[in-house]
């Protein structure tokens, strides 16, 4: 069996691309990787398990047609069953469209690998991380978009092979003006770390004591919906039902009640300290530590306490 | 530049038709659109989320449906907001069966021109895209328009597949939407910031917070749905490339371990010891 990993290379390599090649690679039998562009560093891919890698590096700023044509063409090459992608903006482009034109069932945000026991079903995330649902797939293709810090990237060989590929991508019908990325801070889907905040803060002059344990922690920061509606902090960093799903490995949220909106958005992280005045927070029932206290006094005391640790650890 | 014409326009609508008349004949960039909104039903946000029939179907029983919140308070006010700038139409289309003319209502009362309703249990992306896409083929639209996701399968999928059906491109998870003529400049979320791109129609857009703000209908929009055109067509068969199996909810989490406030060393020692996250 041959799987295909789509690896966006335009801004350097992630963690979700590791990600990515580990569960192609878990998938069992050849792992091949097609990307575009003049990124450097493709060939450590193959640290993660990937046989060799295919380039269009004629391909710079691409829009989602020519993704789709470049990785249709790269299936066909390879012979690929199964392609992956990691489930960012650009999978969420192109995985669909792809799924059109390679008759090949999509399954998005998958959390784990397929199970073959019984036809093709993975599990994903349903209800906005409420649940989770098994989907099987009928066709012969298969796409599976993986939801990021789904899996452990695991080292499992040496640098691999990067061959130029020419992927007849076509033109872009979507023209890239401007990205703006804030330097140096930590996107919030990547983030195995997160210290988040809501209205108990009282106004985003307080923000500093957050950032503060963020940065001990070496964590990204978050908030909720309100706090964004009001312009306190940019709706980027806005978690829950209609903000951004993240699924870290520690949650700190501090001034926020847990409505079940803002659960949707964070119920998928593995451990949840919550930090609240307010004895009766829902968010106390779906925290694994709770701390009934002001932040005011509690995010200081936090901090110090982690610096502390990192010091002697 | 456009933006600034197209106010002076709603201002004078009403007040003085020959200024209106005149501006338009002054203004060569306006396109008037004709769009297309794509909603679907989605479980009402506060629903108890549940399962039956040995865990293979969603429990319905006391749940409330809504137009799923993407598309109705992004991707249709959106479009409601550049038909009252610039003219043109909106339709809305949904693949469902007849129970669905609830939420189809709820979108005419907010303001859509008129509802098309493909009969049919939509059962999965594949298959509704592929009825959506006909549709849109057989009527030719200038932009087309779905939420981010919806939130119960949350697959993000529908919009893709209609443009890959229809040749289009399309832009996806769209937080900001400015026409000018026949170019769209978008801004999309990627991880960590804005993507700033620019497109010209016809178009698929899937649309995310920022775009609009929710409306809510006003009685005069109530009463105008309910006589508001809505056309039910046949589905054209089509297979399901993919099927929800089973369902499981997350395990109950055990009792939370309160921490006392005064003593963070021991709730950072149990993150690093027994959680094993730091």
């Amino acid at each position: 069996m041959t799987s295909l990993v789509y690896i966006n290379g335009e801004h350097g390599l992630v963690k979700s691309a590791f990600e990515a090649v580990t569960y192609a690679k878990k998938l069992g039998g050849d792992v091949i990787v097609v990307s575009s562009g003049k990124s450097a560093d493709l060939g450590k891919l193959g640290e993660y398990g990937a046989t060799k890698v295919l380039v269009d590096s004629s391909l710079e700023k691409i829009d989602a047609q020519q993704v789709t044509r470049l990785v249709a063409a790269a299936a066909e090459q390879v012979g690929a069953e199964v392609i992956v992608f990691s489930h960012d903006l650009v999978a969420k482009a192109v995985a669909p469209r792809l799924s059109v034109r390679l008759k090949a069932g999509l399954v998005s945000g998958a959390t784990s690998l397929p199970d073959t026991a019984n036809g093709f079903s993975v599990k994903v995330n349903v209800f906005s991380g409420k649940a989770f649902g098994s989907v099987s797939v009928k066709t012969a293709k298969k796409i599976i978009s993986l939801l990021p810090n789904s899996i452990q990237p695991e080292l499992n060989g040496s640098a691999c092979p990067v061959e130029e590929f020419a992927g007849h991508a076509g033109e872009a019908s979507i023209k890239i003006l401007e990205v703006k990325i804030p330097e140096g801070n930590i996107p919030l889907p990547e983030a195995e770390l997160v210290v988040s905040a809501g209205r108990g803060l009282k106004g985003p002059e307080n923000w500093g004591m957050v950032e503060d344990l963020a940065k001990a922690l070496g964590a990204a920061t978050a908030c909720s919906r309100p706090v964004a509606d009001i312009g306190w902090r940019p709706h980027h960093e806005h978690v829950g039902q209609t903000g951004v799903a993240i699924r870290p490995n520690l949650y700190i949220a501090a001034g926020i009640s847990g409505a079940i909106q803002h659960l949707a958005g964070v119920n998928g992280s593995k451990v949840i300290v919550v930090i609240n005045t307010d004895a009766e927070a829902p968010f106390f029932k779906a925290a694994d530590y709770g701390v009934l206290g002001d932040a005011f006094e509690v995010l200081p005391k936090l901090t110090e306490a982690v610096k502390k640790f990192k010091a002697s650890h | 530049m456009h933006n600034k014409n197209h106010k002076i326009i709603l201002k004078s609508h009403g007040e003085n038709s020959f200024l209106l008349l005149s501006l338009c004949l002054l203004l060569e960039n306006v396109h008037k659109m004709k769009i297309l909104v794509c909603i679907s039903k989605s479980p009402d946000t506060t629903s108890k989320i549940a399962f039956t029939d040995g865990n293979t179907k969603f429990d319905e029983n006391g749940v409330q449906y809504i137009v799923n919140p993407y598309d109705e308070w992004y991707a249709l006010v959106r479009a409601l907001e550049i038909k009252e700038t610039s003219g043109g139409t909106v339709t809305i289309i949904t693949v469902g069966t007849a129970a669905d003319e609830a939420i189809i209502r709820k979108a005419l009362a907010i303001g859509a021109d008129d509802a098309v309703r493909i009969d049919a249990e939509p059962t999965d992306a594949y298959f509704t895209a592929g009825q959506i896409a006909k549709y849109a083929k057989d009527n030719s639209f200038d932009l087309i328009l779905t939420g981010k996701e919806t939130i119960n399968y949350n697959g993000s999928q529908v919009g893709g597949m209609i443009a890959e059906d229809l040749d289009l491109p399309f832009v996806s998870l769209a937080v900001k939407m400015d026409v000018d003529g026949s170019t769209l400049k978008m801004e999309q979320e990627i991880v960590g910031g804005i993507q700033v791109v620019e497109a010209n129609l016809p178009l698929v857009v899937s649309c995310a917070k920022g775009m609009a703000e929710q409306r809510i209908p006003n009685m005069r929009g109530i009463m105008a749905a309910r006589t508001k055109p809505l056309t039910v067509i046949a589905a054209t068969p089509e297979e399901a490339f993919t099927a929800y199996e089973s369902y499981v909810l997350p395990e109950a989490k055990k009792a939370c371990k309160m921490i006392d406030p005064n003593n963070m060393d021991e709730l950072v020692e149990l993150l690093h010891s027994e959680a094993k996250v730091i």
